[in-house]
């Protein structure tokens, strides 16, 4: 007789799929604006590390510097931001001893792209934004989608504030809805100011962003630093 | 006999194809209609973990309750221990994982000894190897359910920093993990705030009014702690079980 009855269940073998419940992701919040010019580019983070109402640190830097003239903002789950930069720095490594120079910004953007393509199907959960000087000198934004979706602007706001301060980027630095529009190029001076004065309006309504900025600006001349205090409530 | 219609012809082997159909290999086929829900979710768990640094050291408590559920179940479970000369570390979550956690540590400062190269591993090494233990159960969605915190002096600088279950990692001067990052965390920032530089008996004081608070306030955590202590000058030292001043006064009706 053919046996029809339950066969053994061996775990091991089993290629059924297996729900489980925990959730891999967290929201740790965090919000990353850049700023691009002819000759410069700001980036900002903020440095408020949380999950739902708890702040776990007010001193976590967002900012990750990639090479000389380039820099990683990241903001969202943070151990996959962890994850991600930790293997961004390998490979910047890796391309220095195998070409014997440093990678440029737009090969950097490209690169990150097809990194977080590459998880697909089990995303890193991070709003990335990517700044640098390309090969001319011009300060350059990139920003990314969590799957790999590459956009170049001169200007983004990303993370937790991300869909608060882009329209008021858009109008400030993008001269968007104006009666009359600037003719001038973007200034340094007017970009870090318009970056500060975001950064106070996001901490104003989003719980997630506040306690302070670390801000970089990159020129030819090399990468600044500075930090500039939020509310920490 | 060949030639009767009415019986079937005898099997060829038991548990075997029919003819012309293929061997089901075991396991290929799903033992039930449904998927296998496999509920991921801690067991016997301990409590809060209370951290600081101060000027010379770091100070990790953590009390000696693992609960079932809501029931007081094991009321003596060490979880602040000592990894090696330069680190000490607390864990909350589930007591079963933390002792896998605390049993490979302790395998891989073996295996370090026996390099015999004189070197011991440093707090922001074992931490940062942590990190990418703990990340990689969760990236098998298997995750440790621990809070480990991790403490210890790197070059004669105090280092305090933490691992969740997900592999969220961060450094701060004060860290505290469950209930203690609603109760214990406010009281540890705002006396950093007044005097960022503490000292060891302070840190201790500080420390002690937290536990204290905690065990009023969480249900989940009892009067016996343990300290551990790791000092530039007098190295590590888990004290305890120390007992929370109790006072219950309150509780009579005059």
């Amino acid at each position: 007789m053919m046996q029809t009855g339950i066969r053994p269940y061996y775990p091991d073998y089993s290629t059924v799929p297996v729900e489980r419940q925990i959730n891999p992701y967290a929201d740790n919040g965090g919000s990353v604006v850049a700023i691009a010019g002819k000759d410069f580019v700001v980036i900002g983070a903020d440095t408020r590390l949380s999950s739902g109402f708890s702040i776990y640190t007010r001193n976590q830097n967002k900012l990750f510097p990639l090479s000389e003239t380039t820099v990683l903002g990241c903001s969202g789950c943070w151990c996959d931001t962890l994850t991600l930069t930790r293997i961004l720095k390998s490979r910047m490594q890796m391309y220095h001893q195998e070409h014997n120079k440093n990678m440029s910004t737009t090969a950097a953007a490209q690169m990150l792209s097809t990194m977080l393509y590459y998880k697909r199907f089990f995303p890193y959960y991070i709003s990335n934004i990517l700044v640098g000087l390309d090969n001319e000198g011009k300060g350059c934004v990139y920003s990314y989608d969590p799957v790999g979706h590459c956009e170049k602007a001169t200007y983004r706001a990303g993370g937790s504030a991300g869909a608060l301060l882009q329209p008021l980027l858009d109008n400030q630095i993008g001269q968007k809805n104006l009666q009359k529009p600037s003719q001038e190029d973007l200034t340094q001076e007017k970009a870090l100011s318009t970056l500060k004065d975001v950064f106070i309006s996001a901490a104003e309504r989003d719980i997630y962003t506040g306690d302070s900025v670390l801000i970089k600006i990159i020129t030819k001349d090399g990468t600044k630093e500075e930090t500039f205090d939020l509310r920490r409530d | 006999m060949f030639n009767s219609t009415h019986s079937a012809p005898p099997p060829f082997w038991s548990n075997g194809p029919a003819p012309g159909a293929f061997y089901n290999f075991p396991g290929t086929v799903a033992p039930v209609t449904n998927p296998i829900t496999h509920t991921q979710s801690p067991v016997t768990t301990s409590t809060s973990i209370v951290s600081i640094t101060y000027d010379k050291g770091v100070l990790i408590a953590g009390d000696l309750l693992a609960s079932y559920g809501s029931l007081a179940r094991y009321k003596n479970c060490p979880r602040v221990i000592e990894i090696n000369p330069n680190i000490i570390m607390g864990a909350g979550g589930d007591y079963a994982d933390f002792q896998y956690v605390k049993s490979f540590i302790e395998q891989k400062i073996i295996d370090e000894d026996c390099l015999d190269d004189g070197l011991k591993m440093k707090p922001k090494s074992l931490y940062c190897w942590l990190t990418r233990i703990m990340y990689q159960r969760r990236s098998k969605l298997d995750p440790f359910w621990n809070n480990l915190v991790v403490g210890g002096i790197q070059d004669g600088v105090p280092f305090l920093g933490t691992v969740d279950k997900l592999g969220t990692a961060y450094t701060d001067k004060v860290i505290c993990t469950g209930y203690g990052a609603h109760i214990a965390l406010p009281v540890l920032r705002d006396a950093l705030d007044k005097k960022p530089n503490l000292n060891l008996n302070e840190a201790k004081q500080l420390i002690k009014k937290c536990m204290e608070v905690l065990f009023y306030r969480d249900a989940r955590s009892y009067p016996k702690y343990q300290l551990g202590m790791i000092d530039v000058d007098e190295g590590v030292k888990i004290e305890g079980p120390i007992s929370v001043e109790e006072n219950w006064n309150i509780a009579y009706m005059t």
